[in-house]
Formats: structure tokens, sequence, C-alpha cells
């Protein structure tokens, strides 16, 4: 199933400048796995080494945290929009 | 309240709209804002809550102008750089608007000074430009039960939110519960900001920060407004009060402030003429 995924701006030297990309999966674990294949090194940019999100770091699927539903577990549909949303501090991340 | 004639015209764009009349007015002028960091957010925000009125306002930095500042921060400018950013504002303010009382502090906030200092006001907005700060902020004002205009902003994207655990809202711990951990950010070189961005973020929350005192319209609580600069686009997502929220949460673990380490580029000796 394909997702777009936006992703922000100190992320997208990994993704080659794209701002969207898409990726597969049903769930998000899945799409975090698909766009390390295609975009190596963005996976530990948001996860840490026991595969957990970072702690300033969130996944938004439309406009919903995922931590408020079922984490990195959450299902995914057709036409999902998954956000990858870091704190932001003036020039930090 | 009674306005001068003076006010009376100054304010009269304000008093004509409903929403704020005489008596929103007579708020604004009796309201308290502190803001921190009179930088690339803080200008625009300064700029505005002096023109709107705010009775009293607060500024914290410890910086001085520098050049390189004032490609965003549009409340100095070149006559005063080489002297600190407090009073550079405040000289701005002054000539703005007579009618604002400004309290400036120059130096850094810190765990024994935060609490005392934004005590007194109504609100406070965050413009500081790194994450120990920011959640020293955050958790200042938690303990103080005050309402935060939180903004930041990175190269060409911004966000925006109010955090008021007191009312029931999020806090910003629990969007972001800890700060990125050193050696995961990258160096300052490859930081940059577009300048009228930050006049974007300040000025949004400005108005936050205006709403916040009249107590009109719908803030941003419970929301994170995102902005990117490239593709002009505004997005609002949920934040959510997080009930493990070590600050706000039901069983907190952070029971006082706590001072986390500064980023090593973040330190900038503040080089002052005066």
């Amino acid at each position: 199933m394909a997702i777009k995924v936006r992703i922000p701006t100190p992320l997208r030297k990994i993704t080659n400048g794209s701002d969207e990309v898409a990726a597969e999966g049903c769930n998000i674990s899945e799409v975090i796995e698909n766009l390390e294949t295609n975009y190596p090194g963005l996976k530990e940019r948001i996860c840490e080494a026991d595969g957990k999100l970072r702690r300033f770091v969130n996944i938004y699927l439309n406009d919903e945290d995922i931590r408020f539903k079922k984490n990195l577990e959450t299902e995914l549909k057709e036409n999902d929009e998954i956000s990858i949303i870091p704190a932001i501090a003036g020039g930090k991340f | 309240m009674d306005f001068t004639e003076e006010q009376i015209e100054r304010y009269s764009r304000h008093i004509i709209l409903p929403e704020v009349g005489g008596r929103g007015q007579a708020k604004l002028l009796k309201s308290k804002v502190f803001v921190l960091g009179a930088g690339g957010l803080g200008s625009p925000s300064l700029l505005y809550l002096a023109a709107a009125g705010v009775g009293t306002i607060g500024i914290a930095d410890g910086d001085c102008v520098d050049m390189s500042n004032l490609q965003r921060q549009v409340i100095h400018n070149t006559d005063t750089v080489g002297k600190p950013k407090v009073h550079s504002a405040a000289a701005t303010i002054n000539k703005l608007n007579p009618d604002v009382n400004v309290v400036p502090f120059h130096g850094r906030l810190t765990v024994d000074n935060i609490r005392e200092i934004i005590r007194d006001y109504d609100v406070v907005l965050d413009g500081s430009d790194n994450f120990p700060t920011r959640f020293l902020m955050n958790d200042a004002a938690f303990f103080e039960n005050k309402p935060l205009v939180s903004g930041s902003m990175f190269r060409f994207d911004g966000q925006v939110s109010i955090f008021h655990p007191a009312k029931g809202y999020p806090c910003y711990r629990c969007l972001y519960p800890e700060p990125p951990p050193k050696g995961l950010v990258p160096s300052c070189q490859e930081a940059g900001v577009l300048g009228a961005l930050a006049g974007v973020i300040g000025v949004l929350q400005a108005v936050e920060t205006v709403k916040q005192v009249l107590g009109i319209g719908e803030s941003l609580a419970g929301h994170l407004m995102i902005f990117d600069a490239l593709k002009m686009t505004f997005r609002k997502v949920k934040v959510r009060k997080d009930p493990e929220c070590a600050l706000c949460g039901e069983n907190p673990t952070i029971t006082e402030l706590k001072q986390y380490e500064e980023q090593a580029c973040e330190f900038k000796a503040a080089t002052c003429e005066s």
C-alpha cells in the first residue's frame, strides 16, 4: 500500500531534497523500514537503537500523533498521510 | 479606565472592532506579557505587542546586537549593533508607544531566577533559539501556571502553539518529552533561517498572545501550527495532553526545574560595548 510521507527540512538531505516521498507498508513500523531501504540513514535519525521513536521526534498520521494511537503499530490505509515532525529550536535537530 | 485623546486615536482601529472595543483595549493596557528573547521571534512579537498597547512588557535576553542579527531581528538597527538587545528593543518600543512600560532583563534565565522573573506576568512568550532554554521556559511556565505562547523555526519551517496545563491543555513536554542529546544535531554552520520566516512565526505568536489577553476566538492550545515557507502551507495538527508526561502528567517525575546542558555551539560570549 502506497503511503505519502512528509519529510521535514532537517531530514531532506537523506531524501535527496524531497519534501514528500512515497513509502510502502501496512503500519508505521513497516513504513519506517521501507523508508530506510530507500533512504539509508533515515531510520536512525528518527528512532533509537531499540527501534522506539526518539523523544524529540513525532510521527503524525493525518493530524493525529501516533503515540495516542497504536504508536509504531498504528495501521494504515490507502491515501493516509504520514508526517515526521521533529522538535525545532532555531537550527537544532 | 479613561483613555486620553491620544490613546483613543492611537487605538481607534482596535476600539472599533466589536471583539475588542474600549473594554478590550483597556485589558491590553493593563496586561503584562513576558517575552523570552529579543531575537528573530521576539523582535516582531515585541513590535506588535507594543503597538497593541500591552501595558507592561518584560524582555529577557543576554546577548548584544550583532550585525548578522539585522537580517531578521527587526526591532534592532545598525546604530544599536554592540548594545544589549534588551536595551535596543526597549528604545524602539519607547519610540513606538510611550504607553508601554518595558522591563528589561539583560542576562540569562536560569533555574534560580526564571520563576520569580515570570511570576507577575499574565502570558509568557517563548522566542528562544535553543532546547535547554525552551525546556526551562516550559517547566517554569508550568510551575507558575502561565499560558506559554511558543514559537520556533528552522531554515524555512516554523512551529507555533500555546501550552497551558493549568487549563487542561498540554505542555511542551507532552509534545516532545526530552530535548535531543548532544551529537544528534547538525553543526551550527549547517543551520540558517529565512529572515522573513521569523516575522511570520513571531507575529503569529503576537496574534495568539493578544487573543489570550482579550479572551477572544479559539486559541492554538491543544494544536501545533506548522508553517512551511517553501511550499507556503500551514498545517494544524492535534497536540494531546500526555497522561504520562513527566511534568504535567498524572505521576510527575519532574518536580523542580532542571537545567539541560547547552550544545557547545549555542554558547556565545556576549560581547557588549556597554
